[in-house]
């Protein structure tokens, strides 16, 4: 039997799922390899929160156009889409005084921000600890269900007449072909997008894991309305230390509580470690003091595929056009997984771009 | 015997000393917690590891009343 495609997509994380399913939608002929659960690596362990940071102006555009995609699926079942919206936290007027800059370039992209003194923190979110300045409120920003939605659009891919090659891993790519850990042969142009194991396809990428812990609570309903971090979030996520934590909650809609976040470079045991845990939960509990007495139910660790400029691989790797990616998304991977599909659709199909690729141009010089 | 009087949601309830807040409760005609959409739940495994007998005890929430002690003057929350 041969197995000819318009499209091989290799993992089926979040953003594999996005491009099968939008490759599908194009008509294109789709196979999706993936050698675990669909959306089972870092797609399973992240927190879904569907955000837009101003901080780098390329990983905004992206973001920006990805959640305006996420919209339509704001009353599937299988998002699990619930606009708690987020808030950002200035421990002291230094912090705050930035606001006003942040909130005029997201304004800029779109996106609609509010500034919080701190009268209107409290009231957004009571359980903060006493003595922070203000923040930031960003209303209409919602988190998701990863895994599930990554089923979802494998499911309509799928549908649509797409072949799951599943427990399949790639091993080897060839000129329009990938072969199997089975033996078979795929044959078509390829889309690489497998997160940290893109290296161990595309050797001339430099995706490097940064692990993540997350903590769930018990159901405490009404602790928590909003996604909350702090503004030094970014310098964490952007920053390149071997390790750092950064506070980050999320009230799930069973009233459970996400606590995060932590990042670390150049540690590929996925167990918890309990150092930074303790590291992470302390920070928390500095920023939001009732979070100590709340039972954790489980632990978990995940590691976020980093490039060097944080912005991921999104194109073509040369001239025949019949190698592609889309990986590296560090930890924006669910909200810039639609807006990264749809981008590689329009690249593939030569159609005008929305947003500008050049910034995640597979084959830039990364500093 | 020699008896505890506790409250549970608003009710005062009468059991044998050594009797466990989860049997205070069966007293009554309620459930123990509820599930996400509103269900009665209550306890299954009277030892500790079915976590379907929780209730507030005294302000503190998800306590396992097959594991508490009725005692003097409790205030339970259930249906939580």
């Amino acid at each position: 039997m041969s197995h000819s495609y318009d499209l091989i997509v290799i993992g089926a994380g979040i953003v594999g799922a996005a491009c099968a399913e939008a490759a599908s939608a194009e008509g294109m002929r789709v196979a999706i390899v993936e050698s675990g659960p669909i959306g089972g690596g870092a797609t399973a362990a992240a927190m879904g929160h569907l955000v837009a940071m101003d901080d780098d102006p390329a990983e905004l555009a992206l973001a920006r156009y990805s959640i305006d995609c996420w919209e339509q699926y704001a009353s599937l079942p299988e998002a699990e889409f619930s606009r708690c919206g987020t808030v950002w936290v200035a421990r002291d007027e230094r912090e705050l005084a930035g606001v006003p800059a942040r909130i005029e370039r997201l304004a800029k992209a779109g996106v609609h921000a509010q500034m919080l003194d701190a009268a209107a923190l409290y009231e957004a979110e009571p359980s903060l600890r006493t003595g922070l300045a203000g923040g930031m409120r960003v209303p209409a920003e919602a988190v998701v269900y990863p895994p599930r939605m990554a089923r979802h659009l494998i499911r309509l891919a799928a549908e649509r007449g797409a072949s799951l090659h599943a427990g399949r891993r790639a091993m080897q790519l060839g000129d329009c072909s990938v072969t199997l850990d089975d033996g078979a042969n795929l044959h078509g142009p390829l889309l690489v997008a497998a997160g940290c194991a893109t290296p161990a396809l595309l050797p001339q990428l430099t995706v490097r894991p940064r692990k993540g812990h997350l903590a769930i609570t018990d159901r405490y309903p009404g602790v928590l309305r909003h996604q909350v971090l702090e503004l030094g979030y970014a310098d964490s996520a952007h920053g390149d230390a071997a390790s750092s934590v950064a506070f980050n909650v999320q009230p799930r809609p069973t009233g459970q509580i996400l606590i995060g976040s932590s990042r670390e470079f150049d540690v590929t045991d996925g167990e918890v470690s309990m150092p930074m845990l303790r590291r992470m939960l302390e920070r928390a509990f500095d920023f939001m003091p009732v979070l100590r007495e709340l039972t954790a139910l489980r632990v978990w660790t995940g590691f976020r595929p980093a490039t060097p400029d944080g912005r991921p691989y999104l194109g073509a790797l040369d001239e025949t056009r019949n190698l592609w990616v889309a990986a590296g998304h560090e930890g924006l991977g669910v909200t810039t997984a639609l807006g990264s599909a749809r981008l590689l659709m329009d690249l593939m199909l030569r159609r005008a771009p929305a947003i500008d690729p050049a910034p995640y141009s597979p084959v830039r010089v990364v500093p | 015997m020699k008896y505890v009087r506790l409250d549970v949601d608003g009710q005062t309830v009468e059991v044998p000393e050594g009797a466990s807040v989860a049997a205070a409760v069966a007293t009554l005609d309620r459930c123990t917690r509820r599930s996400v959409l509103g269900g009665w739940r209550a306890p299954v495994c009277g030892m500790g590891m079915c976590f379907e007998c929780r209730v507030c005890v005294d302000g503190v929430t998800h306590m396992r009343s097959c594991l508490k002690l009725a005692r003097e003057g409790m205030q339970v929350i259930t249906g939580g």
